[in-house]
């Protein structure tokens, strides 16, 4: 399949919630969610992310791998069992609906890396990085769209209600989700190309158009990232890995780098935080993300929310007891909790940071 | 009054079944258990007044002439694009891109308002589109503003802190912008001047905030003591030899 293409403009919608204390909801609740915003997309790509899913497999990397032809996953076992231990494949469970006339073949790993195998951190997720990398970058037909652990992305080409019946998300329990609906206008809408984007425990779903693309991927191609899914997006999934599991930030700072305040704003900040905003703008000019998003940001530990900085795309929040909402429109959050504690609409640039407790 | 229950309603269907009620003769409609259905009063026309519970979705009130809408909850983004004449009374909060191109009507909103909110209204001869919004606002308030009245009240802060945000009045080259606050000249576009209010702004100021404040159950002296700042173009057609040499 030829997926050469440069860049996707976008008029999604998208949705997430976070119990704070752990409670798992279904997978129906986020489609419901997503399923009010249908008309912002067009059916051409509807995806999920959700933590928590796997408690059984907690220490496993869960690979979720589309192929788009059978003897693609024929090279990619072969890489995974020279590589890794495999406690458990299967195929996906999906339920046959009758608006994906055809779908790949999609089938789930819960791996580990063969101690004599790592490379790279002593943990080994430059490994696994690298291995999601080659396989997406140099086995044709293959795709790890999900691979972090106890989390996975569900997604598709379809909309947000088709999506959750084919992949059968109300049968899956977790304590963050997210859901996005894609209205692609520069690319082609392909299974890969729906959102979310994820790497390792990292998940993004975005509206919007990242502009710097460009300059972002080359960034990233510098650390050793391939960007092989050819939509925008992608590069935001992996500068949030290379910012926070491999620089060290902490997420608020990463969002600055991402989101970085003007200059002329930062001109009127105390000395100290000027001197800090300064570092990081030169510092990480490559990784700013120029254009219109808003974007919601999955991870082991939490959910953020956040907008470009000059607020070209909607982004409303809502709280009710220990859950926190986020989505496009407020009707999507109402549509799962009608009576929110508060509602409010998050400033252009400053990001919205939830995180577990404990 | 005419009562429609919008709940699981598709929006194309609910608006069939408001417009099926207006070519009826109905002159007071209910829509209940709305949740964001879009364009709803979109392209209505005439006297009527529709009252909406719920939180509406996008785009409602487009290219509306002469109703009066009431929603008793928040609102969300793009409402009055291009309206041309009537009222829409919002007693919670409502988004970004409000009265894009509004050239009539009033839209009257308690609460805080988003980005973008009076983007290139445009008022001419006796129309002229006013924007109210009780609390605060986000950037580019009245960008691109070429006619009409906007106000922003800051009801609900401190006294002396800022209610509006960043890039004010961004390429406004006509009507009125009248903030009850501080206006820091730094945030505000190149061609806009902040002056004080003269008694000519009083009178305008009274009539408009009068109606809005019966609207909505506020005070009226309360909203008038503090100060307001007016905001004009300062420069006139900025580029119009652009074409010409």
């Amino acid at each position: 399949m030829d997926h050469n293409f440069q860049k996707d403009i976008a008029g999604c919608g998208l949705t997430g919630l976070i119990s704070k204390k752990r409670e798992r909801v279904s997978g129906s609740i986020i489609a419901k969610s997503l399923t009010l915003m249908n008309d912002r997309g067009n059916g051409l790509g509807a995806g999920y992310a959700a933590y928590g899913i796997y408690p059984d497999f907690a220490d496993f990397y869960a690979f979720h791998i589309m192929y788009d032809v059978q003897s693609a996953r024929f090279s990619v076992e072969e890489y995974i069992k020279e590589h890794f231990h495999v406690e458990k494949v299967e195929e996906i469970p999906t339920t046959p609906v009758k608006e994906i006339a055809i779908n790949p073949l999609l089938v789930r790993y819960f791996i580990s890396p063969s101690k004599g195998s790592i490379t790279g951190d002593g943990n080994g997720e430059d490994f696994v990085v690298n291995a999601i990398m080659k396989i997406n970058s140099e086995i044709d037909g293959a795709y790890v769209f999900s691979s972090g652990k106890n989390m996975g992305a569900f997604k598709g080409v379809g909309n947000p209600s088709v999506i959750a019946e084919f992949f059968r998300l109300d049968e899956y329990e977790g304590h963050i989700w997210t859901g996005h609906t894609r209205f692609p206008t520069n690319t082609p809408g392909w299974w890969g190309g729906a959102h979310p984007f994820t790497l390792l425990d990292w998940s993004i779903v975005h509206n919007g158009e990242i502009s710097s693309y460009g300059i972002n991927k080359r960034y990233l191609e510098m650390f050793g990232y391939k960007l092989a899914l050819l939509t925008d997006t992608e590069v935001v999934a992996y500068l949030f890995d290379l910012l926070i599991r491999r620089h060290g930030l902490d997420v608020a700072t990463a969002c600055t780098i991402l989101a970085a305040p003007f200059w002329k704003d930062i001109e009127d900040l105390d000395a100290d935080e000027k001197e800090a905003i300064t570092a990081l703008r030169q510092t990480y000019s490559s990784a700013l993300l120029n254009g219109p998003f808003s974007l919601l940001f999955g991870h082991q530990n939490g959910l953020v929310g956040i907008n470009d900085r000059i607020k070209l795309r909607p982004l409303v929040a809502a709280t009710k007891d220990d859950m926190v909402y986020m989505a496009s429109e407020e009707s999507a959050i109402r549509a799962i909790c009608p009576a929110p504690d508060t509602v409010w609409a998050p400033r252009a640039g400053e990001p919205v940071i939830v995180e577990l407790e404990n | 009054m005419f009562e429609i229950d919008a709940k699981d309603q598709y929006y194309r269907d609910l608006n069939d079944m408001v417009r099926a009620a207006v070519d009826k003769g109905e002159k007071e409609i209910s829509l209940k258990n709305v949740n964001g259905q879009y364009y709803i009063a979109t392209g209505l026309r005439g006297k009527l007044d529709l009252s909406v519970e719920g939180v509406p979705g996008n785009d409602l009130s487009a290219f509306m002439d002469g109703p009066t809408v009431t929603i008793s909850a928040n609102a969300q983004d793009n409402i009055a694009n291009t309206m041309n004449a009537g009222k829409i009374i919002i007693h919670g909060n409502a988004g970004d891109v409000l009265g894009y191109g509004m050239r009539g009507g009033k839209l009257h909103i308690r609460g805080d308002v988003g980005y973008r909110v009076g983007i290139h209204m445009k008022g001419v001869k006796r129309q002229s589109p006013t924007i109210i919004a009780g609390g605060t606002a986000g950037d580019f308030f009245g960008e691109y503003m070429a006619g009409g009245v906007l106000i922003l009240l800051g009801l609900d802060s401190p006294e002396n802190s800022s209610i509006v945000g960043d890039y004010l009045g961004t390429g406004m080259h006509g009507g009125a912008i009248y903030i009850r606050g501080p206006v820091e000249q730094k945030y505000c576009g190149a061609e806009v001047g902040v002056i004080d209010t003269d008694a000519e702004d009083k009178k305008v100021l009274e009539k408009l905030l009068k109606e809005y404040c019966a609207d909505l159950n506020l005070d009226y002296d309360s909203v008038m003591s503090r100060p307001f700042k007016k905001l004009i173009p300062v420069s006139s057609r900025p580029y119009g030899n652009l074409y010409a040499y």
